[in-house]
């Protein structure tokens, strides 16, 4: 099992490089391009743990959607991002002591030995693979005893696209549209008028 | 058989915590880089969902990973959404300059 423990090394070393980097990169734009990286490297994560199916979808839907949305935006705001950089070596210090303190506490958390005595579930020391694919266990299991939840994560996402719709769509002045409406309800008697000119001298219209 | 146990992935899974929480104090001014740290908090919490799947054969964790990354989806595209309005009425996406609602 040389391979798997290598594999998970490398990985989660990859994660944890490129984590750092999102955090600390000058360039928004790099830091997105490590964003992507560290969910890459994740997704073997989760290949190794026997979940292949969220796997894919990481890969698919952080970095096929949510990435190039973040990229998108990085790119289309005209940012002066050297300014928004400023105080960052200032809360360095500070950050760096928040973070030792809640890591400490972490890991004070995960290796008690209280986690496992209060547990009812007992944890195996090694991933257990199924025997059927993993995208048909979670099908079975999701259309099943979690289905409410499956609607309620299709609701969230329809309210998510029409709120972000309605918050950024918005109304130009001065665009010249055609209204169809409008077209249609015209009528003879209120689109041409009748005048009459007399000669030699003309009207203003 | 495996070296590789549960403690390791929840390690991994604490230490990308501790970085995402650590960006958000770092980059206190570029929204951008808070929401990607929020990112990576929720990949921490998705690496520990399926890590205690995997290791206790049960696959209730797995769902809600899943259930984790579409509120992550959403949760996303609405934050971009904000910060393009935002952006668009004040012209920088400093966090300090949101403070338009003080009353």
């Amino acid at each position: 099992m040389f391979l798997y423990n290598f594999s998970f090394y490398l990985f989660s070393g990859v994660v944890v490089f490129s984590a750092l980097m999102v955090v600390s990169a000058k360039n928004p734009v790099h830091s997105v391009l490590f964003l992507i990286l560290s969910f890459v490297s994740a997704s073997g994560l989760f290949i190794l743990l026997g979940a292949e199916f969220l796997a894919m979808i990481l890969v698919i839907v952080y970095v096929g959607a949510v990435a190039v949305l973040f990229l998108f935006v990085v790119m289309m705001l005209d940012i002066n991002f050297v300014k928004l950089r400023e105080g960052f070596l200032q809360y360095l210090p500070f950050g760096a002591l928040l973070g030792i303190v809640l890591f400490s506490e972490l890991l004070m958390l995960f290796f008690t030995d209280k986690l496992s005595e209060m547990s009812s579930i007992e944890f195996s020391t090694y991933p257990i693979f199924s025997e059927t694919e993993n995208t048909k266990d979670l099908g079975s299991v999701l259309y099943t005893d979690y289905f409410y939840l499956f609607q309620l994560s299709g609701i969230i996402l329809l309210v998510a696209m029409i709120g972000s719709i309605v918050l950024t769509l918005r109304e130009r002045s001065g665009v010249k549209k055609q209204k169809i409406s409008d077209q249609i309800n015209v009528s003879a008697h209120n689109s041409i008028e009748k005048k009459k000119v007399k000669l030699g001298e003309g009207i203003n219209v | 058989m495996f070296s590789v146990s549960l403690e390791h992935f929840l390690f991994l899974g604490a230490i990308l915590f501790t970085i995402g929480i650590l960006g958000i104090f770092l980059n206190k001014k570029n929204v951008i880089i808070i929401l990607m740290s929020i990112e990576l908090i929720l990949l921490a919490v998705n690496i520990n969902f399926i890590a205690f799947s995997s290791f206790s054969g049960d696959l209730s964790g797995q769902i809600f990973a899943m259930l984790t990354l579409t509120v992550a989806a959403a949760e996303a595209a609405i934050g971009l959404a904000i910060l393009v309005v935002f952006f668009r009425n004040l012209g920088s996406i400093s966090v300090e300059k949101i403070n338009s609602l003080k009353g």
